[in-house]
């Protein structure tokens, strides 16, 4: 067993660290927040110069040959500087597909300029009433000739306004809720059909609500094999939450930060609240909360490669924990601050935003619990046969 | 003892319900409180008060309605359930019960038809910037200039303080004593030279409570309010008045019924939302709760029927009731899915007019229950809440 770094990984968390901290900083960022774009392609094509959007992936596929704790590296930095640029759609989830599945055309077409910084990924998988089920898909590729048809729309698509292309789920047979019948495919944002309509996220990134219209797609941009996408789409997103679960690990480490640093200067009644029992055990609990939050995040992001069934409960047991922590945190560095939490002088209130959203991301406590509940009964029932 | 409404309070509950029914606006209907202009604010309160109905809990000589507890029960019953913008909390509650028990009769003539009739719109300066938690350690002073105060400091936390006519400040006007003993209740019109008002942006990205900045404001001696250096035992005054009603009980009901409307409306795996088990259990518990505050309250109005005056247990309504309805916004936001992400204040489209993202029911929930952490905070902090049980009812 061993938790320790690589040299690569020690550096790229120094130099990623060292970058968010000169180009990162607060009024910069809250500046570019409200510009119209809400992003810098330039700070981008910084973490390509970085090495960053190549990491996680193989030298054979052009990357650095990293893994996924590459990405929990990075992602903690992010959550540590809120950093909003889309790592996790361009790199997780569309890299991921594209490295896990795609074809060597694909690859070359798609992952290198992505790992590049030129091509820009989101993956549209939610749609209007399907929650966070993954195999809830109504969006129709309909086959025609060589090529497909993609009609329905697609909801809250992280990244989606940043996007040069987009993967997306959609149904070439089955019913509604089927586990088979789902196909990925990879298309240009700007193809004949698809229309967007972007806007800011409560927690300060852009989204986009996704429409297409007999948008036509070649075969050769479905994403591997036709009608089998799902265990695909679920192995990407439980990668996707590993990587939030690291960046809310960065969160929780600031919120922290701040309460302590808050509760040393505020002084009330004469003496600082930080000497106050009730708030000194409530600031041991964020503690721990965070502990274990990082340990839950270590636990997924070294699972990922293990058997399904291992993988599958590693992502949803982590999920739960970090919803939970991420909640108590928030609301109770908020509640240690007082009037000031709740304004937004303060950075606190944005990194609670993000933890408040990142429960929503990939499906919430209780649905991950349900997932967990049902992959351990499972477990049972096979020992039972 | 029994639960049930004699003929009486059953017929009461008829006349409200039809009140309300025919009278209240139709163009503020439906709205969240932050969409309304200051007219709109005040248009219920002023119906409410060519009723007679705008200051219940009043002494009838001054306004009130003179109903019995079981009749105001049901009046904040039916103003909940029909979701009405009720008459802000700083005239109605604090500042003119403070008027009619400790002014002047000059103060009585001059400020009280203004709250009754929802002419006047009242704020507070209580809190600054090192006064909190600790509000007696207040420095905002006053200096009494022939027959003038002239304030100086900084408040803050002032709740729609932007529309303010009038503000009622505690300042400190002995430093040489105890400190709860050299404050002063001060009456401060709005447009007095050297009233400066600044906004606070909240997490929810609105623009509800403010920082007043005095500097060199001078108001006359009158306006000061009951004694010299007696403030304390004025705020104090209305502090308990401002709990009663705190618990929100009716509020939270109706929040319970939207909830389960919401999770009606929203799909899990093909099947309505409120058919999980899961959720269905967690929107029970949060009913359980609040059933217990419920009695809890009414046991409480009870004893006050009954002669008692509120007592500290007044700190138990505030610390259930605002986890209540923390809870019920945390269950929204559970609720809504992925649709609690966009941010509608920030959508560029269609010039600000109704923001088309998801359901109409998502659009604040995420806001909601940003704004509602601020309820554990307000009024005396949950934990000074339960510093105040420890202390004056358990005796420790």
């Amino acid at each position: 067993m061993d938790f320790s770094f690589t040299e690569e990984q020690n550096m790229i968390r120094d130099s990623l660290s060292r970058l968010i901290k000169d180009q990162y900083d607060w009024e910069t960022r809250n500046k570019v927040l409200a510009s119209e774009s809400g992003w810098r392609p330039e700070m981008w094509a910084q973490f390509a110069e970085l090495g960053i959007l190549m990491a996680p992936f193989s030298e054979e596929d052009g990357g650095l040959g990293g893994n996924a704790v590459d990405v929990m590296v990075v992602m903690e930095e992010f959550g540590k500087g809120l950093v909003v640029e889309p790592y996790v759609p361009s790199v997780v989830l569309g890299g991921g597909f594209l490295k896990h599945a795609g074809s060597t055309a694909q690859k070359e077409n798609f992952l290198a300029p992505m790992m590049g910084g030129e091509v820009v990924l989101a993956f549209a998988y939610a749609e209007p009433t399907s929650r966070f089920n993954l195999n809830d898909v109504t969006t129709t590729a309909r086959a025609n000739g060589s090529n497909y048809v993609l009609n329905g729309q697609k909801s809250v698509v992280l990244g989606a306004p940043w996007a040069t292309h987009l993967i997306v789920s959609a149904r070439t047979s089955g019913d509604r809720f089927d586990d088979s019948g789902i196909s990925l495919f990879i298309v240009p944002k700007d193809a004949a059909g698809i229309s967007t309509r972007d806007y800011p996220t409560m927690d300060g990134y852009r989204a986009s609500e996704v429409y297409f219209e007999n948008v036509e797609v070649s075969g050769d941009d479905m994403i591997g094999a036709e009608g089998s996408a799902l265990p695909l789409i679920e192995k990407v997103c439980d990668e996707g939450i590993a990587a939030i679960s690291a960046e809310a690990c960065g969160a929780m480490e600031i919120a922290n930060a701040d309460t302590l640093d808050y509760a040393r200067q505020r002084k009330q009644f004469n003496v600082p609240i930080a000497s106050f029992q009730v708030l000194q055990h409530r600031m041991v609990d964020m503690f721990i909360e965070q502990q274990q939050s990082m340990s839950m995040t270590y636990q997924v992001t070294l699972r990922l490669e293990e058997d399904e069934a291992t993988r599958k409960k590693a992502a949803s047991a982590t999920k739960v924990q970090i919803g939970n922590s991420g909640r108590f945190i928030g609301q109770a560095a908020t509640q240690i601050h007082g009037g000031m939490g709740v304004t937004d002088e303060l950075r606190l209130g944005h990194y609670f935003k993000r933890l408040t959203l990142i429960d929503t991301q990939f499906g919430n406590v209780d649905y991950h619990l349900r997932r967990y509940a049902n992959l351990a009964e499972g477990v049972v029932k096979a020992a039972a046969e | 003892m029994n639960l049930d409404f004699s003929p009486e309070d059953i017929a009461f509950r008829e006349e409200v319900r039809a009140f309300i029914e025919e009278n209240y606006p139709e163009d503020i209907k439906g709205k969240h409180r932050e969409e309304l202009t200051k007219e709109q604010f005040l248009s219920w309160h002023q119906i409410l008060g060519k009723k007679g109905w705008s200051v219940p809990s009043w002494p009838t000589q001054y306004g009130g309605t003179g109903w019995t507890p079981t009749q105001k029960y049901i009046w904040s019953e039916e103003n909940a359930r029909a979701d009405t913008i009720m008459p802000l909390p700083f005239a109605v509650s604090m500042v003119g019960p403070v008027i009619y028990t400790f002014g002047s009769q000059e103060h009585k003539d001059r400020f009280l038809p203004g709250i009754v009739d929802g002419t006047t719109w009242w704020c507070q300066g209580f809190s600054e910037p090192g006064a909190g938690s600790d509000l007696a350690g207040l420095k905002t002073t006053a200096v009494r200039d022939g027959d003038e105060w002239v304030i100086n400091g900084q408040k803050t936390w002032t709740t729609l303080g932007q529309h303010a006519d009038w503000g009622f400040f505690l300042c400190r006007t002995n430093p040489d004593v105890k400190k709860q003993e050299g404050i002063s209740f001060i009456l401060v019109k709005m447009d007095t030279p050297g009233v400066e008002v600044r906004p606070i942006i909240m997490t929810d990205g609105g623009h509800e409570v403010n920082e007043v900045w005095l500097t060199d404001v001078r108001v006359p001696v009158d306006n000061l309010v009951g004694e010299e250096n007696k403030g304390w035992t004025y705020a104090k005054f209305l502090l308990a008045h401002e709990r009663t009603g705190i618990a929100g009980v009716a509020r939270s009901k109706r929040g319970i019924e939207r909830l389960r409307e919401i999770a009606s409306t929203e799909y899990d795996n093909g099947k309505p939302l409120i058919e999980n088990p899961d959720f269905a259990e967690k929107i029970s518990k949060l009913e359980i709760d609040l059933t217990a505050l419920e009695f809890t309250e009414l046991r409480g109005l009870a004893a006050v029927a009954a002669g008692k005056p509120p007592g500290p247990e007044s700190s138990l309504l505030k610390i259930k009731g605002t986890e209540v309805q923390q809870r019920l916004t945390e269950l929204t936001i559970e609720a809504v899915g992925n649709y609690a992400a966009p941010y509608f204040r920030g959508f560029p489209e269609e010039g600000g007019n109704r923001f088309p993202i998801g359901p109409d029911y998502a659009h604040h929930a995420l806001p909601e229950y940003l704004n509602m952490r601020k309820t554990s905070i307000y009024g005396g902090s949950n934990e000074i809440q339960r510093n105040i049980i420890a202390k004056a009812v358990l005796g420790l």
